[in-house]
């Protein structure tokens, strides 16, 4: 999920970086050091996931997880994702460096909201209950970013509202196997790995 | 994985001070992604392309990472000409192309490419650990480096947790398909491949705690600024702000 360079204008590549920078500093300021390697080698984890492709019909896609990233991470999602961004842009050219902002925010805002909204739910003693939260929060994560998008589109100019609708519509395949992949991925970690859910949160 | 392919190289740019490159590649980038001046484009296309010229990177590797970066602009080509409005060039079906729209979209292409370009150029001839420890020259926070730092480091590490795993589920046959087995297997790789990477997180920490790590990062080279440095840097700048007053003043 990334807008190349040279589409978007400048108030909302201006827009986007400011809400980038205080994100950012909130994370950071939340994350004391000796957290620090716990969220880069989770940063790489969630990297390294990103590159699986992962087949829906004739086509296959990539699976994005802010929505999990978030539940995992708290506010330190908004670094770790701008890193990842970063990393895509330099060594895989997606993305640049004045989209680094808009691109970060319009995956990291979905996953703090995530983090809100789901992260008491998926513990929930219920597993039926517990599942459908986490399918929500795969699910709304994607839905989020795919609006962002289509905002940043819409605010840049009138005539990306059609491609901006069909980008919206598009994404809602990988809506539903976020929410799938989600919510198999939180019912095998509550089962093998609790502690995993909660120990970054006591720091965020 | 391969990561830091463009770096290894012994060319003039790979060769130039890192803090150069990153602040002529965000000037650049700003510049280009705001313009939309013919004049302006022009320089940064030609700029662009001598920068390329004189990373001598394998074109071909180039022009590859161009293809997949053009993907959304192949998207955006979809739409753009039918729906910018203007003056009607061509019909297919109900839909009428617009000559503004097909320059608009011209004109995107032409800056994103340029701008992925200069980037190449510029920032892909550093290995990225050699781009963070500049970035901290650049005032950028100390701990944003330290993240960006042990991610690079556990890239590959974690890529080959992420095979062997892989290797482990071809080794039962496992072969993705559209149903829920498929999602259910993915899962649970990505649930191993966290808990992997958080068991490995502890280790690091108590690694580091053992060393006396105490929240600081010590870098032992530091970079200086030659003279071809410097030369490098003003005319750069230069030819930027050369852009930037075709881009503002000039034709006004």
């Amino acid at each position: 999920m990334h807008i190349s360079e040279g589409v978007l204008s400048a108030p909302v590549l201006v827009t986007g970086a400011a809400l980038t920078v205080a994100g950012v500093a909130v994370g950071l300021k939340k994350m004391d050091y000796e957290k620090i390697p716990q969220v880069a080698v989770l940063t790489s984890a969630f990297f390294v996931a990103s590159l699986i492709r992962v087949p829906v019909g004739p086509s296959a896609v990539h699976l994005v997880l802010n929505g999990l990233l978030g539940l995992i991470l708290g506010w330190a999602a908004f670094p770790a994702i701008l890193v990842g961004v970063a990393l895509q842009g330099l060594l895989f050219q997606f993305g640049g460096l004045t989209t680094l902002g808009v691109n970060t925010f319009i995956m990291a805002m979905p996953a703090i909201l995530c983090y809100y909204l789901f992260g008491r739910g998926i513990g929930h003693k219920h597993s039926g209950v517990a599942m459908a939260l986490a399918f929500a929060c795969g699910f709304f994560a994607i839905l989020l970013s795919s609006l962002l998008l289509a905002l940043c589109l819409i605010f840049t100019g009138e005539s990306f509202l059609q491609a901006a609708k069909v980008l919206v519509l598009a994404h809602l395949p990988v809506m539903v196997l976020e929410g799938v992949v989600v919510a198999f991925c939180l019912a095998f970690l509550m089962k093998v790995k609790p502690e995993l859910l909660g120990a970054t949160h006591a720091a965020g | 994985m391969h990561i830091d392919n463009f770096a290894t190289g012994d060319s003039l740019l790979h060769r130039l001070d890192p803090r150069v490159k990153i602040v002529v590649a965000i000037l650049f980038s700003v510049v280009v992604a705001v313009a939309d001046r013919y004049g302006c484009l022009a320089t940064a296309v030609c700029l662009a392309l001598t920068l390329l010229f004189l990373a001598r990177l394998s074109l071909r590797e180039v022009f590859l990472r161009l293809l997949v970066v053009n993907a959304f602009i192949v998207f955006l080509w979809l739409f753009l000409p039918f729906t910018y409005g203007g003056e009607k060039l061509f019909s297919i079906g109900p839909l009428d192309a617009t000559r503004e729209g097909i320059i608009y979209a011209l004109l995107i292409t032409v800056k994103s490419n340029t701008i992925v370009l200069a980037l190449i150029a510029l920032l892909a001839t550093s290995p990225v650990v050699t781009l963070g420890h500049a970035l901290s020259h650049l005032y950028v926070p100390d701990k944003l480096i330290h993240l960006l730092f042990f991610t690079v480091r556990y890239l590959q590490v974690l890529h080959l947790e992420y095979d062997r795993l892989r290797d482990a589920m071809r080794i039962r046959a496992f072969k993705p398909g559209t149903n829920v087995h498929t999602y259910k297997s993915f899962a649970y790789l990505l649930g191993m491949l966290l808990i992997k990477s958080f068991d490995r997180a502890d280790r690091i920490r108590k690694a580091m705690l053992c060393r006396g790590f105490h929240g600081k990062y010590y870098l032992l080279s530091h970079f200086e600024l030659q003279r071809v440095d410097m030369i490098m840097l003003v005319i750069m700048m230069l030819l930027v702000s050369g852009m930037a007053s075709l881009q503002w003043i000039i034709l006004k």
